[in-house]
């Protein structure tokens, strides 16, 4: 049977692994390919590398990063932040990435993403959609016609910075037609909050494009996991901040929702 | 010696990587003359079932084709894999190498496609390249175009219906899967191969 994903994500600056919430009050907490490799041996499904500073200066830093952290791993392992070009995914391909992930390129020029697609294939996109919702209020929501999606949300670039006025349904089905391989889905409102999930925006994308759904942004409980999976559609999520300081393993996380009823590659 | 095609279709630096965890020399070639001599044989590739059709143009499927007629190895990973069979509905008119019968197929209506993540393998009779590895084991997918159960499956994964995750002939193998992202038992495959 196919298993439902847990998706270890480090947030890197200038080669070092650092703790995002709500992408400020950055901490250290230890080197990539170190804490890549004991995911995995812990039982990550797959690795996330996230360079969050993705500076001109950092550019050589990550792809050295990219190498070593490569090197030992043996599951997947996409490398995403600053990806501009086709140029820009290769050099990262060749320092061992399986995937990469875009995001402000892909909505500045759409093309980069068949571009990538078509050289490397589909399985080594994932577009990142930062996501925030519209309208959070019942009132807004009361506003919904029965065509209307009741769920709606704004694709966000730039580190969470930037507004673009895309709406975040309408740009998944987009980036799937375009040659996207997956859709690495990030809740700005849930984002650091350890308050679970948006399972109600997870579901409404995982609903109009066939390819996977990444949810990201708000994990704090097992129980956050199975909501997601279940209610929310994901075929994978993922979490930075409660696996890199002890909360939970990943094992355990891993057998709780084998318990739940979630399929869960378990034991590795 | 590994001995690994490239015909630009995907990238080949985790294959290689793997192989080269695993302690075995590596060899990246696009020249037929080199494959036609290699005694192990790599064919990995992602995408398109059309994509194969550089090998032909490159003169690289004669070169394959050489050398497994001398007799050495090969391993067909993903598309690689669907390759070696007759063809593809993917790719009407484009054909492998026909070392097994079988067209590869899109999977069934109502299974979600791709087929991206971790799968169970379970083995099926006698297997020199899944020899020590445990049945079932996870490996890590990511398809939308499946092989047929045939006589060569040797391994089998079930994604809206069976299909072929393993399969071997003599001196050919073919995996669906990635071995070299598949953790443990992916790199027990490899190694299997390369010790051959």
């Amino acid at each position: 049977m196919l298993t439902k994903r847990i998706i270890a994500c480090l947030d890197c600056n200038a080669g070092r692994v650092v703790k995002g919430v709500q992408f400020v009050n950055l901490q250290d907490a230890g080197d990539p390919a170190e804490l890549a490799r004991l995911h995995a041996e812990n039982g990550a499904d797959e690795i996330v590398l996230l360079d969050i500073t993705a500076t001109h200066e950092a550019r050589k830093t990550l792809v050295d990063t990219v190498r070593r952290t490569a090197r030992e791993l043996f599951v997947p392992f996409t490398v995403g932040g600053g990806i501009r070009s086709l140029d820009d995914a290769s050099s990262i391909f060749e320092a061992g990435s399986d995937k990469i992930t875009i995001n402000s390129a892909a909505v500045a020029d759409p093309s980069v993403i068949t571009a990538i697609a078509n050289r490397f294939g589909a399985q080594a996109v994932v577009l990142a959609i930062d996501a925030k919702r519209n309208g959070s209020s019942e009132h807004d929501r009361a506003g919904t016609t029965g065509h209307t999606p009741s769920v709606s949300a704004e694709v966000y670039v730039a580190g969470g910075r930037k507004p673009t006025g895309l709406d975040a349904i309408k740009w998944a089905k987009e980036v799937e037609s375009r040659g996207a391989g997956e859709i690495m889905l990030t809740s700005m409102d849930r984002d650091g909050t350890r308050a679970g999930f948006d399972c109600e925006l997870t579901s409404a994308i995982a609903s109009v494009v066939s390819i996977p759904v990444i949810a990201s942004g708000g994990a704090g409980s097992v129980q956050h996991f199975t909501e997601v999976f279940r209610d929310g559609q994901a075929d994978a999520a993922l979490a930075a901040s409660i696996f890199h300081f002890g909360i939970e393993s990943i094992g355990e996380l891993k057998q709780q929702l084998q318990a739940e009823g979630i399929p869960m590659r378990w034991p590795i | 010696m590994i001995t690994l095609v490239d015909y630009r279709a995907g990238n080949l630096a985790s294959v290689r990587k793997a192989f080269e965890h695993l302690g075995c020399e590596t060899v990246i070639t696009e020249d037929p003359d080199v494959v036609r001599c290699a005694h192990h044989v790599v064919v990995p590739g992602v995408g398109h079932f059309a994509a194969t059709d550089q090998l032909t143009r490159a003169g690289l499927r004669d070169a394959v084709s050489e050398a497994i007629q001398q007799g050495a190895n090969f391993l067909g990973i993903c598309v690689g894999m669907q390759w070696m069979f007759r063809d593809s509905t993917e790719a009407p008119g484009i054909f492998g190498l026909g070392l097994i019968e079988g067209t590869v197929e899109r999977f069934p209506a109502g299974a979600k496609v791709p087929h991206v993540g971790w799968n169970t393998l379970e083995g099926r009779g006698q297997s020199r390249i899944l020899r020590d590895v445990p049945s079932p084991s996870f490996v890590y997918y990511t398809h939308s175009y499946r092989a047929p159960l045939v006589a060569e499956t040797v391994g089998v994964t079930e994604y809206g219906s069976s299909f072929s995750g393993v399969v071997e002939k003599d001196n050919v193998f073919g995996v669906q899967f990635h071995p070299e992202k598949s953790g443990p038992a992916g790199l027990k495959i490899l190694e299997n191969f390369a010790k051959l």
